[in-house]
Protein backbone atom coordinates (compact mmCIF):
# COMPACT_ATOMS: atom_id res chain seq x y z
CA UNK A 1 0.00 0.00 0.00
CA UNK A 2 1.72 3.62 -0.60
CA UNK A 3 1.40 6.34 1.88
CA UNK A 4 0.36 9.90 0.33
CA UNK A 5 2.99 11.36 2.17
CA UNK A 6 5.11 9.45 0.07
CA UNK A 7 3.60 9.98 -3.09
CA UNK A 8 3.67 14.24 -1.87
CA UNK A 9 7.13 14.13 -2.51
CA UNK A 10 6.70 13.41 -5.94
CA UNK A 11 5.28 17.02 -6.76
CA UNK A 12 7.31 19.65 -6.03
CA UNK A 13 4.16 22.46 -5.22
CA UNK A 14 2.77 20.85 -2.78
CA UNK A 15 5.84 21.43 -0.84
CA UNK A 16 5.20 25.39 -1.40
CA UNK A 17 4.77 27.97 1.29
CA UNK A 18 2.36 30.93 0.97
CA UNK A 19 2.28 33.82 3.40
CA UNK A 20 5.24 31.62 5.12
CA UNK A 21 2.17 28.61 5.72
CA UNK A 22 2.30 25.51 4.06
CA UNK A 23 0.08 25.25 0.98
CA UNK A 24 -3.22 23.24 0.89
CA UNK A 25 -4.06 22.96 -2.64
CA UNK A 26 -7.82 22.47 -2.97
CA UNK A 27 -8.39 23.70 -6.21
CA UNK A 28 -7.82 20.50 -8.24
CA UNK A 29 -10.86 20.21 -10.24
CA UNK A 30 -9.20 23.59 -11.82
CA UNK A 31 -6.16 22.41 -12.46
CA UNK A 32 -4.35 19.55 -10.95
CA UNK A 33 -0.26 19.65 -9.81
CA UNK A 34 2.29 18.03 -11.71
CA UNK A 35 4.55 15.26 -10.67
CA UNK A 36 8.41 15.00 -11.43
CA UNK A 37 7.93 12.61 -14.13
CA UNK A 38 5.72 14.68 -15.81
CA UNK A 39 7.90 17.90 -15.54
CA UNK A 40 11.08 15.91 -16.71
CA UNK A 41 9.43 14.86 -19.68
CA UNK A 42 8.28 18.23 -20.40
CA UNK A 43 11.59 19.48 -20.17
CA UNK A 44 13.49 16.56 -22.00
CA UNK A 45 11.18 16.92 -25.19
CA UNK A 46 11.98 20.73 -25.12
CA UNK A 47 15.99 19.97 -24.66
CA UNK A 48 16.17 17.11 -26.51
CA UNK A 49 13.91 16.49 -28.95
CA UNK A 50 12.45 19.65 -29.93
CA UNK A 51 11.05 19.41 -33.45
CA UNK A 52 7.73 19.42 -35.88
CA UNK A 53 6.20 16.16 -36.05
CA UNK A 54 5.62 13.74 -38.75
CA UNK A 55 6.82 15.15 -41.65
CA UNK A 56 10.94 15.59 -41.18
CA UNK A 57 12.68 12.88 -41.95
CA UNK A 58 16.18 13.60 -39.38
CA UNK A 59 16.97 12.09 -35.99
CA UNK A 60 15.24 14.83 -33.44
CA UNK A 61 11.51 14.61 -35.23
CA UNK A 62 11.90 10.97 -35.64
CA UNK A 63 11.83 10.73 -31.60
CA UNK A 64 9.35 13.53 -30.97
CA UNK A 65 6.67 11.45 -33.81
CA UNK A 66 7.93 8.28 -31.75
CA UNK A 67 7.03 9.78 -28.76
CA UNK A 68 4.06 11.51 -29.93
CA UNK A 69 2.75 8.63 -31.11
CA UNK A 70 3.21 6.32 -28.10
CA UNK A 71 1.69 9.17 -26.31
CA UNK A 72 -1.52 7.90 -28.09
CA UNK A 73 -1.16 4.53 -27.94
CA UNK A 74 -0.79 5.18 -24.12
CA UNK A 75 -4.35 6.88 -24.07
CA UNK A 76 -6.18 4.58 -26.33
CA UNK A 77 -5.02 1.56 -23.59
CA UNK A 78 -6.03 4.00 -20.84
CA UNK A 79 -9.66 4.48 -22.52
CA UNK A 80 -9.99 1.17 -24.15
CA UNK A 81 -10.58 2.93 -27.14
CA UNK A 82 -10.97 0.24 -30.09
CA UNK A 83 -8.79 1.74 -32.07
CA UNK A 84 -5.65 4.43 -32.03
CA UNK A 85 -7.12 6.80 -34.62
CA UNK A 86 -10.10 7.74 -32.39
CA UNK A 87 -7.60 9.29 -29.78
CA UNK A 88 -7.33 12.76 -31.15
CA UNK A 89 -4.77 15.24 -29.55
CA UNK A 90 -6.12 18.69 -28.58
CA UNK A 91 -5.52 21.64 -26.44
CA UNK A 92 -7.79 20.98 -24.20
CA UNK A 93 -11.42 19.85 -23.61
CA UNK A 94 -12.44 22.97 -24.60
CA UNK A 95 -10.73 22.43 -27.45
CA UNK A 96 -12.13 18.72 -28.09
CA UNK A 97 -15.73 20.16 -26.96
CA UNK A 98 -15.85 23.13 -29.77
CA UNK A 99 -14.25 20.54 -32.61
CA UNK A 100 -17.36 18.16 -31.86
CA UNK A 101 -19.45 21.06 -31.93
CA UNK A 102 -18.22 22.50 -35.36
CA UNK A 103 -17.66 19.01 -37.16
CA UNK A 104 -20.55 16.75 -35.63
CA UNK A 105 -22.55 19.79 -36.21
CA UNK A 106 -21.79 20.42 -39.95
CA UNK A 107 -22.13 16.80 -41.04
CA UNK A 108 -25.04 15.66 -38.39
CA UNK A 109 -27.43 18.88 -37.45
CA UNK A 110 -30.00 20.78 -39.31
CA UNK A 111 -32.73 22.97 -39.10
CA UNK A 112 -35.06 21.91 -36.83
CA UNK A 113 -32.78 19.20 -35.02
CA UNK A 114 -32.31 19.23 -31.49
CA UNK A 115 -29.24 19.04 -28.92
CA UNK A 116 -29.57 18.36 -25.32
CA UNK A 117 -27.34 19.52 -22.76
CA UNK A 118 -27.48 18.63 -19.05
CA UNK A 119 -28.44 21.16 -16.64
CA UNK A 120 -25.13 21.24 -14.32
CA UNK A 121 -22.89 21.46 -17.03
CA UNK A 122 -19.15 23.90 -17.35
CA UNK A 123 -19.82 26.87 -19.93
CA UNK A 124 -17.62 24.95 -22.34
CA UNK A 125 -19.69 21.97 -22.69
CA UNK A 126 -22.64 24.70 -23.30
CA UNK A 127 -21.95 27.38 -24.74
CA UNK A 128 -20.32 25.76 -27.80
CA UNK A 129 -23.61 23.69 -28.11
CA UNK A 130 -25.52 27.23 -28.17
CA UNK A 131 -23.59 28.45 -30.85
CA UNK A 132 -23.89 25.21 -33.24
CA UNK A 133 -28.14 25.59 -32.52
CA UNK A 134 -27.71 29.29 -33.41
CA UNK A 135 -25.57 28.09 -36.46
CA UNK A 136 -28.33 25.67 -37.82
CA UNK A 137 -31.61 26.71 -36.23
CA UNK A 138 -31.57 23.90 -34.03
CA UNK A 139 -33.05 23.51 -31.22
CA UNK A 140 -31.11 23.43 -27.42
CA UNK A 141 -32.75 21.00 -24.65
CA UNK A 142 -32.21 20.92 -20.86
CA UNK A 143 -31.86 17.62 -18.73
CA UNK A 144 -32.49 19.18 -15.35
CA UNK A 145 -30.85 17.99 -12.64
CA UNK A 146 -32.67 17.71 -8.91
CA UNK A 147 -32.24 19.71 -5.82
CA UNK A 148 -29.73 16.91 -4.37
CA UNK A 149 -27.95 17.74 -8.02
CA UNK A 150 -28.57 14.15 -9.59
CA UNK A 151 -29.27 13.85 -13.10
CA UNK A 152 -33.09 13.98 -13.88
CA UNK A 153 -32.62 10.29 -15.43
CA UNK A 154 -36.73 10.26 -15.29
CA UNK A 155 -37.26 13.00 -17.89
CA UNK A 156 -34.75 11.95 -20.33
CA UNK A 157 -36.96 9.74 -22.57
CA UNK A 158 -39.68 12.49 -22.76
CA UNK A 159 -36.81 15.32 -23.92
CA UNK A 160 -36.07 12.62 -26.75
CA UNK A 161 -37.70 12.94 -30.55
CA UNK A 162 -36.40 11.74 -33.39
CA UNK A 163 -34.93 15.22 -33.81
CA UNK A 164 -32.47 14.98 -31.48
CA UNK A 165 -28.61 14.16 -32.67
CA UNK A 166 -26.72 14.41 -29.88
CA UNK A 167 -26.58 14.26 -25.82
CA UNK A 168 -23.70 16.49 -23.97
CA UNK A 169 -23.12 15.63 -20.50
CA UNK A 170 -19.93 15.55 -17.96
CA UNK A 171 -19.04 12.17 -16.55
CA UNK A 172 -18.91 14.11 -13.25
CA UNK A 173 -19.94 17.74 -12.76
CA UNK A 174 -17.26 20.46 -11.28
CA UNK A 175 -19.78 21.71 -9.33
CA UNK A 176 -21.78 18.68 -7.95
CA UNK A 177 -18.90 16.08 -7.66
CA UNK A 178 -21.45 13.05 -8.78
CA UNK A 179 -20.90 11.06 -10.87
CA UNK A 180 -23.51 10.51 -13.35
CA UNK A 181 -24.89 7.75 -14.40
CA UNK A 182 -23.43 7.89 -17.98
CA UNK A 183 -24.27 4.70 -19.00
CA UNK A 184 -27.87 4.34 -18.14
CA UNK A 185 -27.65 7.98 -20.66
CA UNK A 186 -26.19 6.01 -23.19
CA UNK A 187 -28.06 3.32 -23.29
CA UNK A 188 -31.21 5.73 -23.39
CA UNK A 189 -29.88 7.68 -25.89
CA UNK A 190 -28.98 5.49 -28.39
CA UNK A 191 -32.27 3.37 -28.25
CA UNK A 192 -33.55 6.67 -29.73
CA UNK A 193 -30.88 6.82 -32.22
CA UNK A 194 -28.89 10.23 -30.32
CA UNK A 195 -25.03 10.09 -30.01
CA UNK A 196 -23.60 10.97 -26.36
CA UNK A 197 -20.92 13.05 -25.73
CA UNK A 198 -19.49 12.80 -21.95
CA UNK A 199 -17.29 15.73 -20.63
CA UNK A 200 -14.47 13.97 -18.41
CA UNK A 201 -12.01 16.55 -17.73
CA UNK A 202 -13.45 15.25 -13.67
CA UNK A 203 -14.34 12.25 -15.01
CA UNK A 204 -10.76 10.71 -16.17
CA UNK A 205 -8.89 12.04 -13.12
CA UNK A 206 -11.07 9.98 -10.64
CA UNK A 207 -13.02 7.11 -12.14
CA UNK A 208 -11.55 4.55 -14.17
CA UNK A 209 -12.61 5.19 -17.55
CA UNK A 210 -13.64 2.61 -20.95
CA UNK A 211 -14.86 3.82 -23.43
CA UNK A 212 -16.55 0.99 -24.81
CA UNK A 213 -18.18 0.22 -21.36
CA UNK A 214 -19.31 3.26 -21.00
CA UNK A 215 -20.83 3.41 -24.98
CA UNK A 216 -20.32 6.82 -25.32
CA UNK A 217 -19.73 8.24 -28.90
CA UNK A 218 -17.47 11.22 -28.17
CA UNK A 219 -15.47 11.64 -24.27
CA UNK A 220 -13.43 14.90 -24.14
CA UNK A 221 -11.13 15.57 -20.97
CA UNK A 222 -7.94 18.13 -20.39
CA UNK A 223 -4.44 17.57 -19.67
CA UNK A 224 -4.13 19.96 -16.76
CA UNK A 225 -6.90 18.60 -14.59
CA UNK A 226 -5.11 15.21 -14.81
CA UNK A 227 -1.74 16.17 -13.63
CA UNK A 228 -0.13 16.54 -17.41
CA UNK A 229 1.18 20.01 -19.11
CA UNK A 230 -1.77 22.62 -19.77
CA UNK A 231 -2.65 22.69 -23.49
CA UNK A 232 -2.69 18.84 -24.02
CA UNK A 233 -6.04 17.16 -24.46
CA UNK A 234 -7.97 14.48 -26.14
CA UNK A 235 -11.04 13.36 -27.84
CA UNK A 236 -12.00 10.31 -28.14
CA UNK A 237 -14.35 9.61 -30.80
CA UNK A 238 -16.07 6.59 -32.09
CA UNK A 239 -13.85 6.02 -36.06
CA UNK A 240 -17.14 5.40 -37.74
CA UNK A 241 -18.58 9.17 -36.79
CA UNK A 242 -15.06 10.86 -37.38
CA UNK A 243 -14.62 9.48 -40.63
CA UNK A 244 -17.89 11.43 -41.39
CA UNK A 245 -17.36 14.43 -40.00
CA UNK A 246 -15.34 17.51 -42.15
CA UNK A 247 -12.13 18.96 -40.37
CA UNK A 248 -12.38 21.33 -37.60
CA UNK A 249 -9.19 23.43 -38.18
CA UNK A 250 -7.24 23.62 -41.40
CA UNK A 251 -3.90 23.97 -42.19
CA UNK A 252 -0.83 21.72 -42.31
CA UNK A 253 -0.31 18.38 -41.42
CA UNK A 254 -4.28 17.89 -41.80
CA UNK A 255 -4.38 17.48 -45.58
CA UNK A 256 -4.23 14.38 -48.42
CA UNK A 257 -2.97 16.88 -51.00
CA UNK A 258 -3.91 20.41 -52.22
CA UNK A 259 -4.66 21.82 -55.22
CA UNK A 260 -6.19 25.01 -56.17
CA UNK A 261 -9.04 22.92 -57.23
CA UNK A 262 -9.54 22.15 -53.91
CA UNK A 263 -7.63 19.42 -51.41
CA UNK A 264 -8.39 16.03 -49.70
CA UNK A 265 -7.86 15.24 -45.85
CA UNK A 266 -5.52 13.27 -44.19
CA UNK A 267 -6.89 10.13 -42.66
CA UNK A 268 -7.91 9.85 -39.46
CA UNK A 269 -6.10 10.83 -37.22
CA UNK A 270 -4.30 13.53 -38.56
CA UNK A 271 -6.94 14.97 -40.38
CA UNK A 272 -8.07 16.80 -36.82
CA UNK A 273 -4.71 17.79 -35.94
CA UNK A 274 -3.86 20.90 -37.88
CA UNK A 275 -0.96 22.86 -37.79
CA UNK A 276 2.13 22.26 -35.47
CA UNK A 277 0.89 20.30 -32.21
CA UNK A 278 1.85 20.60 -28.37
CA UNK A 279 5.12 18.22 -29.18
CA UNK A 280 6.40 18.86 -25.89
CA UNK A 281 3.07 18.84 -24.27
CA UNK A 282 1.33 16.32 -25.31
CA UNK A 283 3.88 13.65 -24.41
CA UNK A 284 3.62 14.44 -20.39
CA UNK A 285 0.14 12.44 -20.85
CA UNK A 286 1.76 9.36 -21.08
CA UNK A 287 3.41 9.73 -17.43
CA UNK A 288 0.52 11.74 -16.44
CA UNK A 289 -1.87 8.97 -16.73
CA UNK A 290 0.57 6.39 -15.25
CA UNK A 291 0.53 8.24 -12.00
CA UNK A 292 -3.52 8.47 -12.28
CA UNK A 293 -3.37 4.93 -12.49
CA UNK A 294 -0.82 4.81 -9.69
CA UNK A 295 -2.89 7.00 -7.35
CA UNK A 296 -5.46 4.17 -7.72
CA UNK A 297 -3.51 3.10 -4.94
CA UNK A 298 -5.73 1.17 -2.04
CA UNK A 299 -3.94 3.08 0.55
CA UNK A 300 -4.54 6.57 -1.27
CA UNK A 301 -8.31 5.73 -1.94
CA UNK A 302 -8.61 4.42 1.74
CA UNK A 303 -7.38 7.72 3.05
CA UNK A 304 -9.50 9.48 0.03
CA UNK A 305 -12.77 8.37 0.97
CA UNK A 306 -12.29 9.20 5.10
CA UNK A 307 -11.29 12.77 3.49
CA UNK A 308 -15.20 12.57 1.76
CA UNK A 309 -16.69 11.27 4.80
CA UNK A 310 -15.28 13.14 6.91
CA UNK A 311 -16.19 16.62 4.94
CA UNK A 312 -19.60 15.62 4.34
CA UNK A 313 -20.17 14.93 7.92
CA UNK A 314 -19.18 18.41 8.91
CA UNK A 315 -20.78 20.23 6.40
CA UNK A 316 -23.92 18.48 6.58
CA UNK A 317 -24.10 18.87 10.19
CA UNK A 318 -23.54 22.96 10.44
CA UNK A 319 -27.22 24.26 9.81
CA UNK A 320 -25.66 27.27 8.02
CA UNK A 321 -24.10 25.42 5.14
CA UNK A 322 -25.71 24.15 2.41
CA UNK A 323 -23.80 21.60 0.38
CA UNK A 324 -24.94 21.34 -3.37
CA UNK A 325 -24.20 17.85 -4.76
CA UNK A 326 -25.81 15.49 -2.02
CA UNK A 327 -25.09 11.57 -2.94
CA UNK A 328 -27.06 9.08 -1.54
CA UNK A 329 -24.18 6.81 -1.23
CA UNK A 330 -20.85 7.94 -0.61
CA UNK A 331 -19.29 6.10 -3.71
CA UNK A 332 -21.79 8.38 -6.58
CA UNK A 333 -19.42 11.53 -4.70
CA UNK A 334 -15.53 12.36 -5.43
CA UNK A 335 -14.12 14.89 -2.78
CA UNK A 336 -15.14 17.71 -4.46
CA UNK A 337 -17.24 20.01 -2.11
CA UNK A 338 -19.45 23.12 -3.15
CA UNK A 339 -21.02 24.84 -0.47
CA UNK A 340 -22.78 28.03 0.36
CA UNK A 341 -22.79 29.61 4.15
CA UNK A 342 -25.14 31.57 5.31
CA UNK A 343 -25.20 35.29 5.38
CA UNK A 344 -21.54 34.99 4.25
CA UNK A 345 -20.44 36.15 0.60
CA UNK A 346 -17.76 32.63 -0.79
CA UNK A 347 -15.31 35.74 -1.88
CA UNK A 348 -15.12 36.88 1.72
CA UNK A 349 -14.52 32.60 2.73
CA UNK A 350 -11.73 32.87 -0.11
CA UNK A 351 -9.85 34.97 0.44
CA UNK A 352 -9.56 34.59 4.28
CA UNK A 353 -8.96 31.09 3.51
CA UNK A 354 -6.50 32.14 1.09
CA UNK A 355 -4.12 33.69 4.02
CA UNK A 356 -4.45 30.20 6.20
CA UNK A 357 -2.35 29.01 3.25
CA UNK A 358 -5.60 26.87 1.48
CA UNK A 359 -6.34 27.59 -2.26
CA UNK A 360 -10.05 27.38 -2.85
CA UNK A 361 -12.61 28.58 -5.71
CA UNK A 362 -15.59 30.71 -5.23
CA UNK A 363 -17.54 32.30 -7.85
CA UNK A 364 -19.72 30.44 -11.02
CA UNK A 365 -17.51 27.94 -11.15
CA UNK A 366 -18.24 28.54 -15.04
CA UNK A 367 -21.35 27.17 -14.44
CA UNK A 368 -23.81 30.48 -14.59
CA UNK A 369 -27.17 28.57 -15.43
CA UNK A 370 -26.60 26.10 -12.45
CA UNK A 371 -25.82 28.90 -9.88
CA UNK A 372 -28.94 30.58 -11.30
CA UNK A 373 -30.64 27.24 -10.28
CA UNK A 374 -29.82 26.93 -7.33
CA UNK A 375 -30.45 30.89 -6.27
CA UNK A 376 -27.10 31.50 -5.78
CA UNK A 377 -24.41 34.07 -7.47
CA UNK A 378 -21.63 31.54 -6.44
CA UNK A 379 -20.55 29.24 -4.44
CA UNK A 380 -16.93 28.17 -2.62
CA UNK A 381 -15.51 25.04 -3.80
CA UNK A 382 -13.13 22.63 -2.22
CA UNK A 383 -12.05 19.82 -4.31
CA UNK A 384 -9.17 17.47 -3.62
CA UNK A 385 -6.49 15.20 -5.30
CA UNK A 386 -5.53 12.11 -4.17
CA UNK A 387 -2.46 13.43 -3.04
CA UNK A 388 -3.98 15.48 -0.15
CA UNK A 389 -4.01 14.24 3.34
CA UNK A 390 -6.88 13.88 5.68
CA UNK A 391 -4.94 16.35 7.93
CA UNK A 392 -5.38 18.99 4.99
CA UNK A 393 -9.11 18.18 5.28
CA UNK A 394 -9.01 18.39 8.95
CA UNK A 395 -7.23 21.89 8.71
CA UNK A 396 -9.49 23.26 6.34
CA UNK A 397 -12.83 22.53 8.34
CA UNK A 398 -10.88 23.85 11.36
CA UNK A 399 -9.83 27.10 9.10
CA UNK A 400 -13.44 27.26 7.51
CA UNK A 401 -15.05 27.57 11.16
CA UNK A 402 -12.71 30.19 11.87
CA UNK A 403 -13.53 31.78 8.65
CA UNK A 404 -17.23 31.84 9.15
CA UNK A 405 -16.62 33.20 12.96
CA UNK A 406 -14.35 36.27 11.71
CA UNK A 407 -17.21 37.17 9.55
CA UNK A 408 -20.07 36.92 11.19
CA UNK A 409 -21.53 40.09 12.25
CA UNK B 1 -11.67 68.48 8.82
CA UNK B 2 -8.33 66.50 8.25
CA UNK B 3 -6.71 67.25 5.14
CA UNK B 4 -6.76 64.65 2.54
CA UNK B 5 -2.78 63.97 3.09
CA UNK B 6 -3.41 63.77 6.77
CA UNK B 7 -6.60 61.31 6.10
CA UNK B 8 -4.54 58.97 3.55
CA UNK B 9 -1.72 58.95 6.36
CA UNK B 10 -4.15 57.90 9.34
CA UNK B 11 -5.21 54.94 7.11
CA UNK B 12 -1.63 53.95 6.60
CA UNK B 13 -0.96 54.32 9.49
CA UNK B 14 -4.07 52.11 11.39
CA UNK B 15 -3.57 49.87 9.21
CA UNK B 16 0.08 49.37 9.88
CA UNK B 17 -0.27 48.30 13.15
CA UNK B 18 -1.27 44.99 12.04
CA UNK B 19 1.40 42.63 11.22
CA UNK B 20 -0.55 39.59 10.24
CA UNK B 21 -2.51 39.84 7.06
CA UNK B 22 -5.96 38.13 8.80
CA UNK B 23 -5.83 40.86 11.46
CA UNK B 24 -5.31 43.68 8.57
CA UNK B 25 -8.56 41.35 7.11
CA UNK B 26 -10.92 41.81 10.67
CA UNK B 27 -9.71 45.36 10.33
CA UNK B 28 -11.37 45.62 6.96
CA UNK B 29 -14.94 43.33 7.86
CA UNK B 30 -15.02 45.91 10.85
CA UNK B 31 -15.14 49.34 8.53
CA UNK B 32 -17.28 46.94 6.13
CA UNK B 33 -20.11 46.63 9.18
CA UNK B 34 -19.58 49.36 10.86
CA UNK B 35 -20.34 51.41 6.99
CA UNK B 36 -23.83 53.44 7.04
CA UNK B 37 -26.38 51.68 5.56
CA UNK B 38 -27.18 51.75 1.60
CA UNK B 39 -30.90 52.17 0.60
CA UNK B 40 -31.81 49.11 -1.40
CA UNK B 41 -33.14 51.58 -4.07
CA UNK B 42 -29.84 52.97 -4.94
CA UNK B 43 -28.97 49.66 -6.08
CA UNK B 44 -29.29 50.14 -9.59
CA UNK B 45 -27.01 48.57 -12.68
CA UNK B 46 -25.73 52.61 -13.41
CA UNK B 47 -24.22 52.23 -9.55
CA UNK B 48 -22.67 48.75 -10.23
CA UNK B 49 -18.45 49.17 -10.07
CA UNK B 50 -17.60 47.05 -13.21
CA UNK B 51 -14.64 44.78 -13.04
CA UNK B 52 -15.70 43.64 -9.31
CA UNK B 53 -15.74 39.49 -8.53
CA UNK B 54 -18.62 40.80 -6.15
CA UNK B 55 -20.97 43.23 -6.67
CA UNK B 56 -19.94 46.80 -5.21
CA UNK B 57 -22.54 49.91 -5.62
CA UNK B 58 -20.88 53.50 -4.95
CA UNK B 59 -23.35 56.39 -5.02
CA UNK B 60 -22.20 60.08 -5.27
CA UNK B 61 -23.49 63.40 -4.08
CA UNK B 62 -22.27 66.68 -5.24
CA UNK B 63 -22.44 68.71 -1.88
CA UNK B 64 -21.72 72.37 -3.18
CA UNK B 65 -17.89 72.10 -4.23
CA UNK B 66 -17.34 68.80 -2.54
CA UNK B 67 -18.72 65.06 -2.95
CA UNK B 68 -20.30 63.11 -1.19
CA UNK B 69 -20.02 59.15 -1.53
CA UNK B 70 -21.92 56.52 -0.07
CA UNK B 71 -20.86 52.65 -1.23
CA UNK B 72 -21.97 49.36 -0.33
CA UNK B 73 -21.45 45.42 -1.44
CA UNK B 74 -22.10 41.81 -1.46
CA UNK B 75 -19.01 40.90 0.09
CA UNK B 76 -17.72 42.13 3.79
CA UNK B 77 -14.45 42.60 2.78
CA UNK B 78 -15.23 44.59 -0.10
CA UNK B 79 -17.27 46.80 1.57
CA UNK B 80 -14.29 47.16 4.22
CA UNK B 81 -11.88 48.14 1.41
CA UNK B 82 -14.54 50.71 -0.25
CA UNK B 83 -15.45 52.21 2.98
CA UNK B 84 -11.63 52.81 3.65
CA UNK B 85 -11.36 54.62 -0.01
CA UNK B 86 -14.50 56.86 0.71
CA UNK B 87 -13.33 57.02 4.05
CA UNK B 88 -11.08 58.99 2.57
CA UNK B 89 -12.21 60.79 -0.10
CA UNK B 90 -15.95 61.33 0.65
CA UNK B 91 -15.90 65.58 1.59
CA UNK B 92 -13.43 66.65 -0.50
CA UNK B 93 -13.39 69.07 -3.69
CA UNK B 94 -13.57 66.98 -7.09
CA UNK B 95 -10.61 68.48 -8.12
CA UNK B 96 -8.62 67.34 -4.99
CA UNK B 97 -9.83 64.16 -5.92
CA UNK B 98 -9.56 64.28 -9.59
CA UNK B 99 -5.81 65.27 -8.95
CA UNK B 100 -4.88 62.72 -6.24
CA UNK B 101 -2.66 60.10 -7.43
CA UNK B 102 -4.18 57.11 -5.21
CA UNK B 103 -0.74 55.52 -4.56
CA UNK B 104 -1.46 55.73 -0.90
CA UNK B 105 -3.59 52.58 -1.75
CA UNK B 106 0.29 50.83 -2.46
CA UNK B 107 1.55 51.22 0.68
CA UNK B 108 -1.28 49.70 2.36
CA UNK B 109 -0.24 46.00 0.87
CA UNK B 110 -3.39 45.52 -0.31
CA UNK B 111 -2.84 44.94 -3.87
CA UNK B 112 -0.22 42.40 -3.68
CA UNK B 113 -2.36 40.33 -0.79
CA UNK B 114 -5.45 40.33 -3.05
CA UNK B 115 -5.59 38.03 -5.75
CA UNK B 116 -5.28 39.32 -9.48
CA UNK B 117 -9.41 39.37 -10.13
CA UNK B 118 -9.83 41.27 -6.74
CA UNK B 119 -6.68 43.52 -7.90
CA UNK B 120 -8.26 44.47 -10.56
CA UNK B 121 -11.67 44.87 -8.48
CA UNK B 122 -9.42 47.73 -6.45
CA UNK B 123 -8.80 49.05 -9.26
CA UNK B 124 -11.60 49.71 -10.52
CA UNK B 125 -13.18 51.20 -7.79
CA UNK B 126 -10.28 53.61 -7.81
CA UNK B 127 -10.91 54.00 -11.56
CA UNK B 128 -14.44 54.89 -10.72
CA UNK B 129 -13.68 57.52 -8.11
CA UNK B 130 -11.03 58.64 -10.16
CA UNK B 131 -13.35 59.57 -13.21
CA UNK B 132 -16.47 60.47 -11.37
CA UNK B 133 -13.99 63.45 -10.11
CA UNK B 134 -12.85 63.96 -13.33
CA UNK B 135 -16.14 64.14 -15.12
CA UNK B 136 -17.32 66.56 -12.38
CA UNK B 137 -14.34 68.96 -12.87
CA UNK B 138 -14.69 68.90 -16.54
CA UNK B 139 -18.45 69.92 -17.14
CA UNK B 140 -17.24 72.61 -14.71
CA UNK B 141 -18.80 72.21 -11.86
CA UNK B 142 -16.13 74.12 -9.70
Amino acid sequence: MMQVEKIRQEFPELGEKVYGKPLVYLDNAATSQRPLSVIRKWTEMSEKYNANLHRAVHRIADVATAEYEATRDAVRDYLNAEFREEILFTSGATAALNLVAYSFGEAFVHAGDEIVVGEAEHHSDLVPWQLLCERKGATLKVLPVDDSGHVRLDLLPGLLTSRTRLLCVAHISNVLGLVNPVKNIVDICHSKGCAVLVDGAQGVVHERVDVRDLGCDFYAFSGHKVYAAPGTGVLYGRRALLEQMPPFLSGGEMIGSVRWSGSTWAPLPQKFEAGTQNMAGTPTLRPALEMAESLRDPGIVAEQEAIKELIINKLQNNPRIRLYGVPSAPSEKIPLFSFSVEHIHHEDLALILDKMGIAVRSGQMCAEPLMDRFGVTGMLRASFAPYNTLEEAEYFIASLDRAIQMLNV
Amino acid sequence: MKTLQEAKEEVVEEFSMYDEWLDKYEFLIDLGHRLEAFPEELKTEDRLIKGCQSRVWLDTVVDGDRLQFRADSDAIITKGIISLLIGVYSGRTAREIADDDFSFVDRLGLRENLSPTRANGLASMIETLRRTAQNLVHNGTE
